[in-house]
């Protein structure tokens, strides 16, 4: 199965530059479908970046968060070739991971 | 020989129950102090809050001051209350974590992000928004809380309206 993270992850010296995407309904548990029947919550609630060991990025997600989410950021101390784990659980207990290298 | 048959089950039994028991008490230890750091947890209870300070004070227990050095940066009109971009950037020291709240949204919290060290105190992302709203970004730095605002009107609601 392909995944569900899509990930690019840029060195540009000290400096490594994520973007992340991910496939995702991000329900909220509001809105109905076209039978008139709501649909139920369904999102991601945590995701995290992990790069030699150490969480470098962690978002805490609410249904507000856009399907499809995607996330930018950026930190210090990894250099090209290192890995970038990126990890997501959603509220129903599904979780996806990945690794990506830095370029 | 019987006998010995007979005791096996039992001894068995008896070393497997107090292995379990065992395990059971060494595995509650590192549990305990994991659960009181409250920040690393899914903050479950903000995310239900319906108003905006309700959820700031759930997720933080403080309140912010407005900050020039909060940058928010997302649309004056969104034509797609469902994809709104939006991101945010601070010159603050020490941040540790970054929040978004959409005020007219059922439910105002909407992401909330942990900056480790060495981590840049800058993050983009996209959030849905129900109608024309104030939208607050708050960075926790130095165990502070400092704010942004900004209106932005939506044409369409992100709620599948």
């Amino acid at each position: 199965m392909a995944s569900s993270i899509r990930v690019r992850a840029t060195a540009n010296g000290d400096i490594t530059e994520v973007q992340a995407l991910i496939q995702h309904p991000m329900d909220t548990g509001l809105v109905k479908d076209p039978k008139g029947e709501l649909i139920p919550a369904h999102f991601i609630q945590e995701l995290k970046f992990e790069c030699n060991g150490k969480d470098v990025f962690v978002a805490n997600w609410g249904t507000a968060v856009s399907k499809d989410p995607y996330v930018k950021f950026s930190f210090n101390g990894a250099r090209k070739g290192d890995d970038l784990k990126i990890s997501w659980t959603d509220n129903k207990g599904a979780s996806d991971t990945t690794t990506a290298k830095i370029s | 020989m019987t006998t010995t048959i007979g005791l096996r089950p039992t001894r068995r039994l008896i070393l497997q129950g107090a292995a379990s028991v065992a395990l059971l008490g060494l595995g509650n230890l590192p549990f305990a102090p994991a659960r009181s750091a409250a920040n690393d947890k899914y903050p479950e209870e903000a995310f239900k809050q319906k108003n905006e300070a309700d959820a700031i004070k759930t997720l933080y227990g403080k309140t912010a001051e407005p900050s020039d050095k909060v940058k928010l940066d997302a649309p004056e009109i969104a034509e797609n209350g469902g994809v709104v971009p939006i991101s945010v950037t601070t010159s603050l020291d020490k941040v540790t974590s970054i929040s978004f709240f959409v005020a007219e949204n059922p439910f105002a919290l909407a992401a909330s992000y942990k900056i480790p060290d060495g981590t840049i105190p800058a993050v983009a992302n996209r959030l849905k928004m129900a109608k024309t709203t104030k939208l607050t970004a708050i960075v926790e730095a130095d165990g502070k809380l400092y704010s942004a605002t900004k209106e932005v009107k939506v044409t369409v609601g992100g709620c599948g309206g």
